[in-house]
């Protein structure tokens, strides 16, 4: 009896001991992974980083508006943002290559799936960056126009063009990362046709003595006095 | 006649030139849709030709961006033969007339293309390009475009006119005082419809990169001009007489920014080299003389140019932060709160804001077509100031007070290569 636990714990420790001596070099090629992954993210990041400042990305994003956005949430600039966000996803990619190395059941489908969404979240970066410069190009192009116009409540205008641009773009940018399709469906039908009634209503109702006025002033009296009352400028 | 390897004219068109042959004299004509006042521009360009060149092969050429009410049968059916019984002069040669459709809509490029294309074929000595609106040409016109190029030699003419004091303030308050900073020589009208120039600058100015570049479409005769000036061609100006149209019609002020301030400031920065060394501006040997501005009354409704000046300010605030200085900004925010009776928008700060928004231009902190959108409200302020402080001013203080312009616009220049140079 006393050989047979003897017998069967020297086989448990031998077993202990084969899993771990099967185990340690996997997780030496993890640790090792983690590091290599560490240092080619960091190079990512530091070439990264100095190609957009050289492609003046910066600004690129002040004019999409997204670099205000940043700056109101107290969060670095466009270029430190993307850097830092390409140096954890690699770094992350690596340690997650790492862990598969492991062989611990159940993750692999986890780290394929994780691999699999990347170019996804790429793209809907990327639409979510032209979409923004969209919509802050439209709403300025917007707001210049009705200034000149004289037509009133410019920033209302620029405001609305830039709101549905946007709205459109995070529908879009959902649909790609494949969050919430359904609900992200309805909230933009929703939000869209909100915004068309408020608008319907606001110029309708709101603005019916306004939009008279300024209709008669436009049509009616509008050409005669811009025709009498500002001097050709060439 | 030489004929270029691959050409954008049309054979037919290419057909009608060998047909002509060489030529001294070529008149070009770019019209649209201008039925109602052709018929007789045309005759007065043949009867300037007559009385001015009549021993000298001469072409009209039209350029049509699609005219749909029969433009180009009638420059091409209008006969010399009318005008004869009038004239003392006979023409000892055939004065063509070829008409010839660019596009099917209007471009001012492409019809200045066409007309420089067909003058390098044909070698004009001496060409003119006549503006379609021109309600008051006359014969003269053709004479004092084209003989100081054709008997003195020199290379560009462009006209002056008698004006209105309150008519073109763009160019008396923005066009002539900062190309004439920038490029030192004083030429009243860089931007015209009408002008005289050499076969060789029109050669010279075809040969350029600038006919596919999409930017370059807008005020391709100012970039003539100051291709004339940078090339160091001999340049000068001749009095027409009155400057009129055939309507008077509001234009659209951000087209007229986009189509001269724009071209203007696009060439500043391949012209740096040119410009940044330029000191002083020296006048442009003019011919004619000149007639004082007409001083009538005109109603100008000042308090709408300052209200859109205010709303332009306050609305665009977000933009001017991108474009202007803080100091700028707050002294343009400062008069927009001003009433109408105080308003003033001075001098200083007008060139410094003007030379700001070139600096911004060069360095596109946003669309460069936003940039120039976005300077219609604050020229509305400077309008009001303008008519404002010369409202019962003589032609010689109207003149004087945009001399004084021009040489603010001198002396800040300092200023704008700072702002420049800071951006390269």
């Amino acid at each position: 009896m006393r050989e047979m636990i003897i017998s069967e714990l020297s086989q448990a420790l031998h077993d202990i001991a084969r899993s771990f001596a099967h185990f340690l070099p996997r997780l030496i090629v993890m640790l090792i992974l983690a590091v290599l992954g560490w240092v080619i993210a960091y190079v990512i990041k530091a070439v990264l980083r100095s190609t957009l400042r050289l492609l003046n990305f910066d600004k690129l994003s002040e004019n999409a508006g997204a670099s205000q956005l940043l700056s109101k949430a107290a969060l670095p600039s466009a270029t430190e943002m993307l850097s830092r966000f390409v140096f954890w996803v690699a770094w992350l990619g690596f340690i997650l290559l790492g862990v598969s190395v492991l062989g611990i059941m159940g993750l692999q489908e986890q780290i394929a799936g994780f691999f699999l969404f990347l170019p996804r979240l790429f793209v809907a970066m990327f639409i979510m960056f032209l979409g923004l410069l969209a919509a802050s190009f439209f709403s300025r192009a917007t707001l210049l126009a009705a200034v000149n116009a004289n037509m009133p409540s410019p920033r209302v205008l620029s405001l609305a063009v830039r709101s549905i641009i946007v709205v459109f773009v995070f529908s879009i940018v959902f649909e790609e990362l494949g969050i919430a399709e359904q609900t992200m469906l309805v909230a933009f039908g929703i939000a869209f046709g909100a915004l068309m009634l408020g608008l319907a209503i606001a110029f309708g109702l709101g603005g019916r003595d306004l939009a008279q006025r300024f209709l008669e002033k436009r049509v009616v009296r509008g050409k005669r006095q811009e025709n009498e009352d500002e001097p050709s400028p060439l | 006649m030489e004929l270029a390897e691959e050409s954008f004219l049309t054979d037919d068109f290419l057909r009608q030139l060998i047909n002509v042959g060489e030529v001294d004299i070529l008149v070009g004509l770019p019209t649209h849709n201008n039925a109602k006042t052709i018929g007789s521009i045309v005759q007065t360009i043949q009867s300037g030709i007559l009385s001015g060149f009549p021993r000298d092969r001469a072409v009209i050429i039209n350029a049509d961006g699609g005219s749909r009410d029969g433009t180009p049968d009638l420059v091409t059916g209008v006969s010399i033969d009318d005008l004869r019984p009038a004239s003392k002069v006979e023409a000892l040669r055939t004065l063509h007339a070829i008409s010839t459709k660019y596009a099917n809509s209007p471009s001012s490029v492409l019809a200045l293309r066409t007309i420089l294309a067909a003058a390098e074929l044909l070698h004009a000595k001496a060409c003119v390009v006549m503006s379609p609106e021109s309600s008051n040409i006359e014969p003269g016109w053709i004479s004092k475009l084209l003989s100081p190029i054709y008997r003195e030699g020199f290379d560009l003419v462009t006209p002056t006119y008698s004006r209105h004091k309150f008519e073109g303030l763009l160019i008396t308050n923005l066009l002539y005082p900062m190309s004439r900073a920038l490029y030192g020589l004083r030429i009243r009208e860089a931007y015209s419809p009408e002008f005289g120039f050499s076969g060789p600058l029109g050669t010279q100015f075809l040969g350029r990169n600038v006919w596919n570049d999409g930017t370059e479409g807008d005020g391709v005769e100012l970039r003539f001009t100051l291709s004339a000036i940078t090339g160091k061609y001999r340049i000068c100006q001749s009095f027409l007489g009155e400057k009129k149209h055939v309507e008077r019609r509001a234009a659209d002020l951000v087209l007229a920014l986009r189509q001269t301030v724009g071209a203007l400031f696009s060439t500043l920065e391949p012209d740096f080299p040119v410009w940044s060394v330029v000191t002083a501006s020296q006048p442009a040997p003019t011919t004619g003389g000149g007639q004082p501005s007409h001083l009538e009354p005109l109603r100008v409704n000042r308090k709408r140019l300052r209200e859109m000046f205010s709303t332009g300010v306050s609305e665009l605030e977000s933009i001017f932060q991108s474009i202007l200085s803080p100091d700028t900004l707050a002294e343009l925010k400062r008069i927009a709160g001003m009433g109408e009776d105080e308003f003033y928008y001075p001098a200083e700060l007008w060139v410094r804001t003007v030379y700001e928004f070139a600096a911004s231009y060069q360095k596109s902190v946003i669309s460069r077509d936003h940039i120039i959108q976005a300077l219609a409200p604050l020229f509305r302020g400077r309008t009001f100031t303008f008519v404002t402080e010369n409202r019962n001013a003589s032609a010689d203080e109207v003149e004087n007070n945009i001399e004084s312009l021009c040489l603010e616009f001198e002396r800040l220049k300092p200023y704008l290569l700072q702002l420049w140079k800071s951006g390269e």
